[in-house]
């Protein structure tokens, strides 16, 4: 059985009259990624505040390793929380290693690890160099090392793969696998869709302070039940007409056409074309998460308006 | 090692690396020298002239300067960090506000306590080796009184900083608040305390105007010094003081008065600002 690290119920928070979060449920248990979507203002940063305990909710109830963040007692649970926020400028004159050491010292963490962590991040040879220096792509990856001190039970990252090239990113999620075999929950907040999806074990989509779906991707593909496409080369109109399949192409080329099914045809398809002895190619993709992620935007109208954005 | 000394370490090797301690200390070194040797060039004379003369002139731009310092090294202390990111990132690790004020504060005020007493002392030795008539003893306490009085005064001025620091939200903001705060106590303070006496001479018991002296740390500053020369040359608005019967240790009590009581208020604006 494993353990619960977070879990809130009905959290509300409101600065002045502005409602930031309405209600919002979540339980992430030891070895789960989540990852929080939604656009600018949705409300993330207000939740992993709270979580961090940087403020008090104005209503419901939240417990982070078994403390609530906010008492007095949380310092120890805060030992264990690892935290790399949007947007951190980190001390310019500083050189990485002593960034690191600083933070490890407040964290009460042996100073050996500082080189470790530095050298899994790759940064060990720009260690000694000020800060000032690196580009945007290292000082990220000194946040996540800054992150990642004492092994942490619980992280929570803010677009941590802004300005990573696709090589650090790639990186940087198999430290994050890594951390999620050794049982730490992971929270993501992250812009950037693509090939986020291997590496998230739930995914939770806020608007305006509540939230609009939650659950694994599978089990939202499920809900929302979007069309699934499906590419073949090779095989003929006429084929498609005899198959009684020709309504469904939404796309066609010489030799290939592409069709758009529902969720309850996967089978069909598959037992009416791939026997096709004329086949050369067949590819079935799944609703994406960003297609996902515009279903339950859009569904429920709650693209942000013009005026509530300015 | 405790948070409040990690965080105070750090600031005290950020000013050794930015180079404010040995920027602080040139400056104070050389105002010392030059009142010492040159301070008598008005009067037609160059050279040493007495030590008491010397400490007096020492006192009086003193008052002006080190408040100056101190702010400058400090109005940015928080809010810098707000407006980088890291103070929101460090409330989010073991560590409290308060925590993390007072080592702020105890970083801070190491840098200018080394300053004064590398910038002073370094004159006092000067003076005690080329000084004529300059017992060495003498210098010594002398000079060791005024770094004292001065490094009082800068964390004075530290903690004012920090209550600028921690009410705003913009750098260039603080920056302009300190300079108000430096332009209230070092000038406008006295001229309103003399106004007062030459325009509400009548309104004013006389046996409290020496308590004036009280609700303003640099005018403190100038008292203490003043009492610890021979020649007890009262000036302007510190006449108001001449008759009464201070002790050093009570208006040291105050000086701390001073440090702690903004301290307090800073601390306590800091812990109910949200992030």
């Amino acid at each position: 059985m494993s353990k619960t690290i977070v879990k809130l119920a009905q959290l509300h928070k409101s600065f002045g009259s502005v409602n930031a979060l309405n209600g919002i449920d979540l339980e992430l248990k030891e070895g789960e990624v989540l990852g929080l979507f939604g656009h600018n203002g949705a409300g993330k940063s207000t939740l992993m505040k709270l979580i961090l305990g940087l403020f008090a909710p104005t209503q419901g109830s939240l417990q982070v390793l078994g403390h609530d963040p906010m008492a007095p007692d949380a310092a120890k649970a805060r030992q264990q929380i690892g935290y790399l926020p949007e947007n951190v400028s980190f001390y310019d004159q500083l050189t990485g290693k002593e960034v690191l050491t600083y933070f490890a010292r407040l964290k009460q963490i042996n100073e050996t690890r500082v080189t470790t962590l530095l050298d899994e991040v790759g940064l060990k040879e720009a260690m000694n160099r000020k800060v000032k220096t690196y580009s945007k792509g290292m000082r990220q990856r000194l946040g996540l090392a800054q992150a990642m001190l004492g092994s942490p039970k619980l992280l929570l990252l803010d677009e941590p793969t802004v300005g990573l090239d696709p090589i650090a990113t790639h990186e940087f999620y198999q430290s994050v696998d890594k951390l999620k075999q050794q049982g730490c929950a992971v929270i993501l907040c992250s812009h950037v869709l693509p090939g986020v999806e291997r590496h998230i074990s739930k995914l939770m989509i806020v608007s305006k302070g509540k939230t609009l779906a939650a659950g694994t991707i599978s089990e939202l593909r499920q809900q929302a039940n979007l069309p699934i496409t499906v590419k073949t080369s090779g095989v003929s109109d006429a084929q498609f007409e005899q198959l009684g399949l020709a309504d469904y192409i939404v796309r066609k080329d010489n030799n290939s056409a592409d069709l758009s099914i529902e969720h309850n045809m996967q089978r069909t398809i598959l037992d009416k074309v791939a026997p096709l002895a004329s086949l050369t190619h067949f590819e079935m993709t799944h609703a994406s998460l960003e297609n996902l992620y515009l279903h339950y935007l859009t569904k429920t109208n709650s693209l942000p308006t013009l005026e509530e954005v300015s | 090692m405790n948070p409040i000394l990690s965080v105070a370490r750090k600031e005290f090797k950020d000013g050794l690396r930015n180079r404010w301690i040995v920027a602080i200390s040139v400056i104070f070194s050389l105002l010392a020298i030059g009142l010492a040797f040159f301070g008598s060039a008005a009067s037609g004379t160059l050279g040493f002239v007495s030590l008491d003369s010397t400490m007096t002139s020492l006192a009086s731009l003193g008052v002006f300067i080190i408040p100056l310092i101190a702010l400058m090294l400090c109005y940015d202390a928080f809010v810098g960090e707000k407006e980088a990111g890291t103070l929101l990132l460090l409330l989010t690790y073991p560590l409290s506000k308060t925590q993390l004020l007072l080592g702020k504060f105890i970083g801070h005020g190491a840098i200018m306590a080394t300053a004064n007493i590398v910038g002073f002392g370094s004159a006092a030795l000067v003076v005690s080796l080329f000084g004529e008539n300059a017992e060495t003893s003498v210098v010594v306490l002398q000079f060791a009184r005024f770094i004292a009085y001065a490094t009082l005064l800068s964390w004075v001025f530290i903690s004012f900083a920090f209550i600028v620091s921690v009410s705003v939200e913009e750098k260039s903001k603080a920056a302009g608040l300190s300079l108000v705060v430096w332009f209230l106590l070092v000038l406008v303070f006295d001229l309103a305390i003399l106004a007062l006496l030459v325009g509400a001479q009548d309104m004013i018991a006389p046996q409290t105007l020496p308590y004036l002296m009280w609700l303003n740390p640099t005018d403190l500053f100038r008292l203490i010094n003043l009492m610890a020369t021979e020649t007890q040359a009262y000036s302007g608005v510190l006449n108001v003081a001449a008759n009464a019967n201070f002790s050093t240790p009570l208006l040291v009590g105050i000086m701390f008065c001073w440090i702690l009581v903004p301290l307090f208020i800073a601390n306590t604006i800091f812990n109910r600002k949200g992030v």
